[in-house]
């Protein structure tokens, strides 16, 4: 989400100049971390805050308020050149945990399946690992393949996935670039294979789709107040859009492009 | 290893093929280093504007400039000269003038060269924990500076010590023959002459300090700032995290700006480097012995 | 004689002393805070957890064991390449090389020196992984084998000039004599003058070393950061994930006071520990040595 709250950040100070915004990255794990240190006025999480967080929360005398500020989609992506085009959720599950190391299993060429991840500090990896691995079943334990790569963030992603035909990643609609290839995504091999995007996110038919958070601790005030009344405003989400998540609300206009 | 019998041929051959392979050897390693710096000039060089050095970052810092990193790091590597140069010339001072042969000087020099092997990220965790949250500081420059000042101390104090030693022990008994007392001796006669060495030492401590990153990653360094810092307790961006920062958090940035970035910081620290040659030179060609 | 010392003096006189105990100070308070922090670890989670070889802290899997031999797979990695090419650089300037070529190589190393490990880590991701996984036809090129390419660049530079000033420092005399009987310059490099140097090599291969296990950046940016076990023969040609780049990473995500903060610290003691050994082995050979070569001498 820190592509989203850079950009918000900059077009508020745009309109309210002494307004000071600093936006810090490290992944959703660490801003609600601080959040809860009391470093942070605001975090952005792309997951929803977990139990035990909200524990730590009401142990550090903070008080957690949630808000859901936009969408997206989880984009499952390789090399462009990859002759792979589909993939079902239980694919990509056995994929990822270790037990299909071939693209040849998948109906791909003869190479060796790189798995690239978020750290595990990143809200897209928690959400990756209970929506996807284990299939959104509480009791299941499946593991990420310990050989998983675990970059720094997005942009390591992107960068090796277009560069790397054997490799297979996944990252929010928001970071995809176009030199890599968004898998078709089913829920079960009989489902119908789903291109993440704004509509399939909006209409539910995409399998892996999630709301994006801001935290503050207890009801905002003041400007954090103005602010976040001004992020589900019409003009924010015009920027949701533009930097390629789905906003909360449909624009003014009606559909989405 | 001194063979009787070997023919004087068969040594020379031994003796040439030897030379040339330390020859290579050596240039594997030093022709990439100018191959590294060509390459970043190259592909950095495009990038250079003045609104990309005075600029501010816009357009999630995939435009506009990188003032805002270049300052922090000035900031930075001020803020760790303002500690760590008084207190390693200080503590260079008694180790070569003051301090006595025994064991606890054994224990302060065992010390030094700990300080100087600790890993930089676990310089980072002490800043951490002992100015962040322990003494309230918050991620702030002056957490950021204490931390990287006490990182430097080492290299300072022993180039510093060492510049001390070399001033020759007749200027300091003629200083003491005339009345002078240990202080003043120190302060007029060996500091002066000790100071080009001095001064390569911190320099090079310094450049060091600038270039670091994991000490200042929890203790000070910023992701996006939209203003200049404006008091030692603010975070600030800063040349290596932003490095970092461009080159594996921001989706989508231009190669460029990221080439540029690196060169920014590459020049910084060439120029570090060749202040502290010059002086070094100049200092060698003026020597009073 | 009444002491004369003016007030003046012997306030500067203290200041100074407590300057020169400072590091003590300094080495005292990094053990104190890393201990605090990091041994509640060793209550927090179980040893078995510890000790185990999954690496998954969001799950309170907390086996430090991948990470240990990550760090050391890399650092071996960029000790093979440093030492044969640090030594020999060494050498080659202080007993082979003409004077202006001195001059052009030793300012060079220098450069190598004062490069950022972050630039280096830059470099790793856009040019070396690439180019190891094209050359090499890996899965992937951010891999063990990238990282100690790159940390024996950082490791070179220190080898280097340490190694150089004690080949400098063998008197002039052991290798006239040595000439004197008929060997040549080559035999005297390697018969009289490195094993007169033997000391001071050695303590510049175990810091440059050490320099290279506590590098933090450049691995973290280059080796993939998987927490696999680094047993296998083709491991080094493999993603590892290393003690340093592991803070890096996760300090920023941890609550303060939280058992995952406290392994973090547990292991910056480690590494601690580590750098402690390293430096303590290199004072002990540089003590030991100076008492044969008198003995020898005299």
């Amino acid at each position: 989400m820190v592509n989203l709250a850079l950009a918000w950040a900059e077009a508020y100070q745009k309109i309210k100049p002494d307004v000071r915004i600093s936006v810090t990255g490290g992944g959703s794990g660490t801003g609600i971390a601080a959040l809860l240190n009391g470093t942070v006025s605001i975090a952005n999480a792309s997951r929803a805050i977990k139990s035990e967080e909200i524990d730590t929360a009401k142990k550090n005398g903070v008080d957690p308020v949630e808000f859901v500020v936009a969408r997206d989609a989880i984009a499952v992506i390789v090399h462009p050149k990859n002759p792979v085009n589909r993939l079902t959720l239980q694919q990509i599950s056995d994929i990822y945990s270790g037990n299909i190391n071939n693209w040849s299993e998948v109906g791909g060429e003869n190479r060796p399946i790189v798995r690239l991840s978020r750290e595990t500090n990143s809200g897209t990896h928690v959400y990756f690992l209970e929506t996807v691995l284990r299939l959104g079943s509480k009791d299941n334990k499946t593991f990420f393949s310990m050989d998983t790569l675990l970059l720094p963030s997005s942009e390591g992603i992107t960068a090796e996935v277009s560069d790397n035909p054997n490799a297979i990643g996944y990252d929010g609609l928001g970071y995809m670039v176009p030199e890599v290839k968004m898998l078709a995504v089913a829920k079960e091999a009989a489902s119908g294979f789903i291109i993440p995007s704004a509509e399939t996110v909006n209409d539910g038919t995409y399998p892996i789709s999630r709301d994006l958070y801001m935290y503050t601790n207890g009801q905002p005030v003041n400007e954090i107040k103005a602010y976040l009344e001004w992020i589900i405003s019409p003009t924010a989400q015009e920027i949701v859009t533009k930097l390629g998540f789905v906003p909360v609300k449909s624009t003014s206009a009606g559909s989405t492009p | 290893m001194i063979e009787k019998g070997t023919s004087p041929q068969i040594k020379r051959i031994t003796q040439n093929f030897g030379f040339g392979l330390l020859g290579l050897m050596s240039s594997m390693t030093v022709v990439p280093i100018l191959i590294v710096v060509i390459f970043i000039i190259q592909k950095g060089a495009p990038a250079i504007s003045l609104e990309f050095l005075m600029g501010f970052p816009s357009d999630g810092m995939r435009g506009g400039g990188i003032l805002p990193a270049i300052i922090g790091t000035l900031y930075l590597t001020f803020g760790t000269a303002v500690f760590s140069v008084p207190l390693g010339i200080g503590a260079a001072i008694y180790l070569s003038e003051y301090a006595p042969e025994n064991r606890w000087t054994r224990v302060i020099r065992i010390a030094i060269t700990n300080l100087a092997g600790i890993p930089s990220v676990v310089y980072g965790l002490f800043g951490l924990g002992i100015f962040v949250i322990f003494l309230k500081f918050g991620t702030s420059i002056l957490a950021a500076s204490l931390t990287l000042s006490i990182m430097t101390l080492p290299v300072i104090i022993s180039t510093s010590e060492e510049a001390i030693r070399a001033v020759p022990n007749s200027f300091r008994v003629v200083s003491t023959s005339l009345g002078a007392t240990r202080w003043q001796t120190i302060r007029r006669i060996v500091l002066p002459q000790s100071l080009p060495g001095i001064l390569t030492g911190v320099i090079l401590g310094l450049e060091r300090a600038a270039g670091e990153t994991a000490p200042i990653l929890f203790t000070g360094a910023a992701f996006f700032l939209p203003r200049l810092p404006g008091s030692p307790l603010d975070a600030t961006m800063a040349l290596p995290y932003h490095l970092f920062v461009i080159s594996t958090q921001v989706p989508g940035m231009p190669i460029k700006i990221q080439y540029g970035t690196a060169l920014v910081l590459l020049f910084f620290v060439l120029i570090m480097n060749i202040i502290a040659s010059v002086i070094r030179s100049r200092a060698r060609a003026k020597r009073m012995w | 004689m009444k002491d004369q010392t003016p007030l003046s003096e012997r306030i500067i006189t203290r200041g100074i002393q407590i300057t020169g105990y400072s590091s003590v100070l300094f080495v005292v308070l990094i053990l104190y805070f890393l201990i605090s922090q990091g041994a509640p670890a060793l209550f927090e989670a179980p040893l078995k957890s510890l000790a185990g070889i999954r690496w998954y802290p969001i799950e309170n899997y907390f086996g430090i064991i991948p990470l240990i031999l990550g760090s050391l797979v890399v650092t071996i990695g960029a000790a093979v390449i440093a030492i044969p090419f640090g030594v020999g650089t060494a050498i080659f300037i202080s007993e082979v090389a003409p004077q202006w070529l001195k001059e052009i190589l030793k300012p060079l190393v220098e450069i190598l020196a004062g490069f950022p490990s972050v630039m280096l880590g830059f470099l790793g991701i856009l040019v070396v992984s690439p180019s190891l996984r094209r050359l090499f036809d890996l899965p992937t090129g951010l891999t063990a084998l990238a990282g100690s390419l790159l940390l024996a660049g950082i490791a070179i530079p220190t080898i280097v000039s340490i190694s150089e000033d004690a080949l400098n420092t063998v008197p002039r005399s052991y290798r006239e004599a040595s000439w004197a009987i008929g060997a040549t310059q080559w035999q005297t490099i390697w018969g009289v003058t490195l094993p007169a140097a033997r000391s001071g090599v050695l303590t510049a291969v175990i810091l440059g070393i050490g320099r290279s296990i506590g590098e933090t950046m450049t691995v973290m940016m280059v080796t993939g950061n998987a927490p696999v076990l680094p047993i296998h023969l083709n491991s080094f040609i493999s993603p590892i994930r290393t003690m340093t780049a592991t803070i890096a990473s996760e300090m920023g995500e941890v609550a303060t006071g939280s058992t995952h903060y406290h392994v973090l610290f547990l292991i910056g003691i480690i590494l601690f520990l580590i750098s402690l050994i390293v430096n303590v082995t290199a004072s002990a050979i540089v003590f030991r040595q100076p008492k044969r070569a008198e003995r020898i001498l005299s």
